[in-house]
C-alpha cells in the first residue's frame, strides 16, 4: 500500500514539474534542439534543476541499506557502452527531434484534450513492442532490449 | 536577452524531487519509458505502483493546466503520420537503449552513470541533427 501511494505522489510531482517547466510543449522542446535557429535554452535549465537535485540527493539515499518500502534498490546493473545503447539512443533522438515529445511529456499530456499525445503514445507502445519482439527472436543480432532493467 | 527561466528551474527541481522520492520510497528509477514498458509487461507482477505513477503523471500535468489554462501548449502543426513515425522511433529507441530523457538524463546523470551520459549525448545530438534537417534543410515544419 505505501508503495502504491508513493508511486502516485512521485507521478503527480513529475507531471506537475513537466507542466510548470513547459516541457509538455512540443514547440519548447523543438526550439531547444534548434541550436542553428532561434535557440530556446529552457530545457537545459529544466534538466539542470532536476539533475542538481538527483546528483545531490541520490548518494544520500543510496547510502541507506534499503529503501523505505522495498527490500532493495532496483538499479540498472549494466555499465556497458554497447551498440544497443548507442543505436537505441540515436533512434530515440531522431523521434524526439521529429515530434518534440519524449515519453514523459507525451504521456503527461494525455488529458490535455488533444489528439497528438494519443497518437504519440500509441505509436510509442507499438515501437517498443516491435523492439521487444525483434530482440526476442534468436537470430536477432542487434537485439537490444534488457528485460532485467525494468526501471531504466 | 537570455534571462534565467525560474519556472524551468522550479519545474526541473520538482522532477528531481519526484525521482529522489521514488528512489527513497520504492528503490526505483523514475524512468518513464522503463516504467511504461514494465507496466505493459504481462509477466511483471508488481505493476500497481507503476500504473499509479503513470496516472499521477497525467493528473499532475492535467491539474496544473486546469488551474492555469494558458499553460496548455498549442500543438505544433505537423501531420499525424509524422508524429506517428516519431512515436514509433521513440518507443523503439528507448527500449533498445534502455532509457529516455528521464531515466538516462535526469536519474542516470544524477547517479554519475557514464552509460547514461553517453546515451544523453547521443540522443541530444541526433535530436539536434533531426531538427536541423527538418527545419533548415528541408524546411518542412
Amino acid at each position: 500500500m505505501p508503495r502504491l501511494f508513493s508511486g502516485l505522489i512521485a507521478g503527480l510531482l513529475f507531471g506537475l514539474g513537466l507542466a510548470i517547466s513547459q516541457m509538455i510543449s512540443q514547440q519548447k522542446v523543438l526550439s531547444f534542439l534548434d541550436i542553428f535557429g532561434k535557440w530556446d535554452p529552457t530545457l537545459l535549465f529544466v534538466m539542470g534543476g532536476a539533475v542538481a537535485v538527483t546528483a545531490l540527493l541520490s548518494r544520500v539515499v543510496l547510502r541507506r541499506p534499503r529503501p523505505l518500502f522495498e527490500r532493495k534498490f532496483y538499479l540498472p546493473d549494466s555499465s556497458a557502452i554497447d551498440r544497443p545503447l548507442v543505436v537505441g539512443s540515436a533512434l530515440f533522438g531522431i523521434g524526439w527531434g521529429l515530434g518534440g515529445f519524449c515519453p514523459g511529456p507525451g504521456f503527461a499530456s494525455l488529458a490535455l484534450g488533444r489528439i497528438e499525445p494519443w497518437v504519440f503514445v500509441a505509436t510509442l507502445v507499438i515501437g517498443s513492442q516491435a523492439c521487444k519482439w525483434l530482440s526476442s527472436k534468436p537470430s536477432a543480432q542487434h537485439a537490444g532490449a534488457r528485460d532485467d532493467q525494468s526501471a531504466l | 536577452m537570455m534571462q534565467i527561466p525560474v519556472s524551468a528551474l522550479i519545474g526541473g527541481g520538482l522532477i528531481g524531487v519526484s525521482a529522489i522520492l521514488l528512489l527513497l520510497f520504492n528503490g526505483r528509477i523514475a524512468g518513464i519509458s522503463g516504467i511504461l514498458n514494465a507496466a505493459l509487461d504481462p509477466e511483471e507482477t508488481e505493476g500497481g505502483w507503476r500504473l499509479l505513477f503513470l496516472s499521477g503523471l497525467i493528473l499532475g500535468a492535467g491539474a496544473y493546466v486546469w488551474i492555469r489554462p494558458d499553460a496548455n501548449p498549442t500543438p505544433v502543426a505537423m501531420p499525424l503520420w509524422l508524429l506517428g513515425i516519431a512515436g514509433f522511433l521513440v518507443g523503439f529507441g528507448t527500449r533498445m537503449g534502455s532509457g529516455c530523457t528521464s531515466g538516462h538524463g535526469v536519474c542516470g546523470l544524477g547517479r554519475f552513470s557514464f552509460r547514461s551520459l553517453v546515451a544523453t549525448l547521443v540522443f541530444m545530438a541526433t535530436g539536434i541533427a533531426t531538427v536541423l534537417v527538418v527545419r533548415h534543410i528541408t524546411g518542412v515544419v
